[in-house]
């Protein structure tokens, strides 16, 4: 494993040659990811790495990919996607028009989701879903929407185990080892780059997703950007979080009302 | 128990488990008096959607009382903790714990090797892990990684294991301080700090 003065000192390198801020991030992810690009890079010493990073911008972006992690699925903890449908989409529905926010939206399977669900709700043609990620990298693929056919058994499973009824093969086209997802889902998807640790509110929004994306940040870095979906939530839109995820240490009581047990709040002023 | 076996100091007993593994601690658990001075951290590998049942299962039948973890779940002594379904379980320095949705580690989200090695790097010689029952590799490294850094390091004898694969494979590529039958591993834990 690598020493804690060696990641600090890459946090601060990074900040100062790229002005990206690692400086909030939880350490222990943060230093398995690190040690895990630098054991791929096969280098002998960490101030090898570090020169690396240094000189080679094309190499920072690598690793900046590398260290955010990309993991996601579809219709990822079923229960939550159920009451989306049975609860939310019927409360959001008698709007005219549904802003929806992705943050962190990785390679856009949780985004591809909630277009289905949309779809299958009637309210996809009244909705646009705003998807963004720090990562340039994993935007195009979302923009695309080709996931591993392979993974399409479990996502098949977790769409019924969260209330779907079609066939779910129908949403997409399988050739040769991946499946493309129709068009229609991506028509109302608008994909941008955006950091939360450094950027600002863009938008108004009925609800704003981000899920298992507030694990990696400090305490301090929790409440700033937990503020900054608070700014951007109209009243009584909804913020939905990871299952291991809460609002409750970030925002003052009586703002938000937790929805039963789920980790969906509602902006009630 | 006899006296060389006393573990002191210990602020974190890390218990990894795979098939088979939820037999021995049910054994175990429900015997268990109150945890003297040090905190229990459970890793056990289930189906990525099985949220809560296992949870509810040990609060049921332990004595002892279970802390859900959430993000930033601070580890308090006399508590169980048992890692949540499709996270990696880590450890930070101000006793918090941490989760992580990072790749399957041979398949296993949570990986009993990550939270292992997480732990050995921020407890050091105040950490016992015991690995018990499973059909695959998870928890060796993790086990030599506690070592490494100081830990006591326990196996499940696997004659006692429903599926022996896993405390083999880690006798086989470890020196255990202790291989133990589940009320050895019992008395073991009630030792601890006295």
């Amino acid at each position: 494993m690598i020493e804690d003065i060696e990641l600090e000192t890459l946090i601060n390198e990074v900040y100062e040659y790229y002005g990206f801020d690692f400086g909030s991030y939880s350490r222990a992810s943060l230093k398995r990811r690190v040690y895990r690009v630098y054991q791929l890079g096969g280098f002998g010493h960490f101030h090898e790495f570090l020169s690396k990073v240094r000189s080679d911008p094309e190499y920072y972006k690598q690793m900046i990919d590398e260290i955010t992690v990309n993991v996601t699925e579809m219709f990822r903890d079923p229960t939550f996607y159920g009451i989306l449908r049975k609860e939310i989409l019927p409360l959001l529905g008698t709007k005219p028009f549904i802003r929806l926010w992705h943050a962190g939206c990785s390679t856009g399977e949780e985004v591809y989701s909630m277009a289905i669900m949309l779809k299958e709700a009637g309210l996809l043609h009244k909705s646009l879903i705003y998807a963004t990620d720090i990562n340039a990298t994993v935007l195009e693929t979302a923009k695309k929407g080709i996931f591993p056919l392979r993974m399409m058994k479990e996502y098949s499973q977790n769409y019924r185990d969260a209330g779907g009824q079609e066939d779910f093969s129908s949403y997409y086209t399988a050739n040769y080892g991946i499946a493309k997802f129709n068009e229609e889902l991506s028509q109302k998807m608008v994909y941008s780059q955006h950091n939360l640790v450094s950027d600002t509110s863009f938008n108004e929004f009925d609800i704003i997703l981000c899920r298992n994306v507030l694990i990696y940040f400090d305490s301090d870095l929790q409440k700033r950007v937990i503020n900054l979906f608070d700014e951007s939530l109209a009243v009584l839109g909804f913020l939905a979080l990871g299952t291991k995820e809460t609002i409750k240490y970030s925002i003052s009581p009586g703002k938000y009302k937790q929805f039963e047990k789920e980790k969906i709040w509602r902006k009630i002023k | 128990m006899e006296e060389n076996k006393i573990i002191s100091n210990c602020r974190l007993v890390i218990i990894g488990g795979s098939a088979g593994s939820l037999n021995a601690l049910m054994q175990i658990l429900p015997e268990l008096t109150a945890l003297r001075n040090y905190a229990i951290v459970i890793v056990v590998h289930r189906k990525s959607t099985d949220d809560q049942t296992l949870e509810e299962l040990i609060t049921l039948k332990s004595s002892v009382p279970v802390k859900p973890i959430e993000d930033k779940t601070i580890l308090i002594p006399g508590f169980i903790y048992i890692a949540p379904s499709n996270y990696h379980l880590l450890f930070e320095k101000d006793d918090t714990l941490a989760l992580d949705t990072s790749e399957k580690i041979n398949y296993s989200r949570p990986s009993i090797d990550v939270s292992f090695e997480s732990a050995a790097e921020i407890f050091g010689s105040s950490l016992v892990g015991i690995l018990f029952s499973g059909s695959n590799t998870d928890g060796t490294l993790g086990l030599q990684a506690i070592q490494e850094n100081g830990g006591k390091i326990v196996v499940q004898n696997p004659l006692s294991a429903d599926m022996p694969f896993m405390p083999n494979n880690a006798i086989l590529f470890t020196t255990p301080d202790y291989v133990l039958n589940n009320e050895e591993i019992l008395a073991l834990l009630n030792s601890i700090n006295s």
